[in-house]
């Protein structure tokens, strides 16, 4: 039986930890503004990529005769799920109708590369696995290392400049209109998810880090209301399912992968029912002017 | 007064296309400080349209837009702006409070954190008799109170122009008396506003020149009284409003 205190002193143990509370707390982050965005897929999309980042960097290790042969499968991710991310906001911004069409080719183009390039590489399609659907096993310190730096970064600009960024997320128009720096914003939002693809596909899964970003999201949105309340939420609930998914699959062999988003799933399901039984907050008679003090500005 | 101040928005030659479709012509639209100008026309004349070139959202395919004398691509200006457009878009998928959506207006391109709880936000929700409902969801609102929300956002701003797209629509007319009267006193502080309206409403008397525009060209642009009679229908294609949409909109009375 393993005891709390081998969790914390086997690095085994400790680095899938760290790495999941830093997923729990940057993940919703990203997956509140692309919800807010209705580009709920997006991460999908960046996950894809990020696989043929993966080969990308397991090529390049071959060449350079790296040990262990995936050394620079994260780095590859990184530069993928950037560029990608990039790509699809340009996409976005140059054409409304055919993002969905750029997300799909990203979700096709990412899997069929990642499985071509590994072939190439010397390796094969079972080398993804772990980065398809998460793996304790593999987690290094280098892993550990990468995904606290850019966690570090989603926290500092998603949390630090919210304001900014759900402003724009939720009104392009106005934010135009107020002289904000709306591409500069969706740029930071599309790479502040593929950073966090990144940092989540070594746990989670490059097919199920997207769930990590938008179920919590959903969740919350069942418990509470305005935009900080639902992040917050998001980031209690998706570390608590983050943390409880991890500690599972150390006492039982399951995919830490879907442990965690199935445990994401239930706190959705428990949201509907609290919502459900909760009683209905009575609405105000609406219409009405009500009283008005003056307006008058101060020049 | 243009001699000392340049106008607070400045539009010449401006053509904007759409769908391959010339939805302004050539148009000129000047406003001075401290005035109050309507901009009125049937549906889909280019009222809105105009409007969102006048304040840099929509790109100019010929002519020239400025703000308070800069060009309007120059972010700065638009720190003396507050807008309110047409529909209540701010809703995303994630409703924002009434406080929150108003915070978003203290932004500006130099300024990058907002703060709910600064006082100014209250003031504002104050103002258009809202602050009982700051920590609602905009999107459990009634369509006149979030156009008096999306009033707040703007004028939390302390704008020196307020634009406005069709603040009247959808709200009740004790509301638009509410709104009008704002605005009366915003006019009397020497704050300039640019509105785009259906009818001129409660604002009638208050509206110091009306530029009426049709099928993308200014066909007036004088006092409110003088401007001709419209009949239903102009207006470009792609936006006609049903028939009963149209009668009783811009027809003035003989």
């Amino acid at each position: 039986m393993i005891s709390p205190l081998d969790i914390l002193t086997s690095d085994l143990l400790r680095y899938p930890l760290i790495i999941a509370v830093l997923i729990g707390l940057t993940a919703p982050v990203v997956g509140t503004y692309l919800v807010q965005k209705r580009l709920s897929l997006l991460g999908d999309g960046l996950g894809h990529v990020a696989l043929t980042g993966v080969a990308l960097g397991w090529l390049v290790g071959a060449w350079i005769s790296a040990s262990p042969a995936d050394l620079l499968a994260i780095p590859g991710a990184l530069a993928a799920s950037v560029i990608g991310a990039l790509l699809i906001e340009y996409v976005r911004e140059i054409s409304h109708t055919s993002r969905d069409v750029a997300l799909a080719i990203l979700f096709y183009g990412g899997i069929a590369g990642g499985v071509v390039i590994i072939q190439l590489a010397g390796g094969t399609s079972q080398n993804l696995m772990g980065y398809l659907f998460g793996s304790l096993s593999t987690v290094t310190a280098l892993d550990t290392i990468i995904s606290s730096v850019l966690a570090v970064l989603v926290l500092v600009i998603g949390v630090g400049l919210s304001g900014l960024l759900s402003a724009v997320t939720a009104d392009e128009e106005f934010a135009r209109a107020s002289g904000l720096p709306v591409r500069l914003v969706n740029v930071l939002i599309a790479v502040l998810a593929a950073l966090t693809v990144t940092l989540s596909m070594r746990i989670v899964g490059a097919l199920m880090v997207s769930a990590l970003m938008i179920v919590p999201v959903a969740a919350a949105q069942q418990l509470v209301v305005g935009f900080a309340r639902t992040m917050r939420t998001a980031m209690a609930i998706a570390v608590v399912c983050s943390l409880g998914g991890l500690l599972i699959t150390v006492y039982v062999d399951l995919p830490p992968g879907g442990v965690i988003v199935l445990l994401t799933v239930a706190a959705y399901v428990l949201g509907l029912v609290v919502r459900a039984v909760r009683p209905a907050q009575r609405v105000p008679a609406v219409g009405g002017p009500g009283p008005a003090r003056s307006a008058t500005p101060h020049h | 007064m243009s001699e000392t101040m340049p106008a607070v928005i400045e539009v010449s030659g401006a053509s904007v296309l759409r769908g391959g479709q010339r939805v302004l012509d050539e148009v000129d639209l000047r406003v001075e400080a401290g005035e109050l100008v309507a901009l009125l026309g049937a549906n889909g004349s280019g009222k809105s349209t105009l409007l969102r070139a006048a304040v840099g959202i929509l790109p100019l395919e010929s002519g020239t837009a400025r703000l308070f004398g800069a060009p309007v691509h120059r972010s700065t200006a638009h720190d003396r702006l507050g807008y309110v457009p047409q529909d209540s878009a701010e809703a995303g998928s994630i409703p924002a409070t009434a406080r929150e959506a108003v915070a978003s207006g203290l932004l500006g391109a130099r300024s990058w954190w907002p703060s709910r709880r600064d006082e100014r936000v209250l003031t504002a929700l104050e103002a258009v008799g809202m602050a009982d409902l700051a920590s609602r969801p905009i999107t459990r609102m009634s369509g006149g109170q979030r156009r008096r929300v999306m009033i707040a956002r703007a004028l939390v701003r302390e704008p020196e122009l307020l634009v406005l797209d069709e603040p009247f629509s959808g709200v009740d007319l004790p509301t638009q008396e509410l709104i009008s009267e704002l605005f009366r006193e915003l006019s009397a502080a020497g704050t300039s506003i640019l509105v785009v309206l259906h009818e001129t409403g409660p604002l009638t008397d208050d509206i110091q020149r009306a530029v009426v525009l049709d099928h993308g060209r200014v066909v007036h642009d004088g006092a409110a009284a003088d401007r001709p009679r419209l009949h239903p229908g102009h207006g470009h294609p792609e936006d006609a409003a049903p028939l009963d949409q149209c009668l009783g909109q811009e027809i003035h009375p003989a």
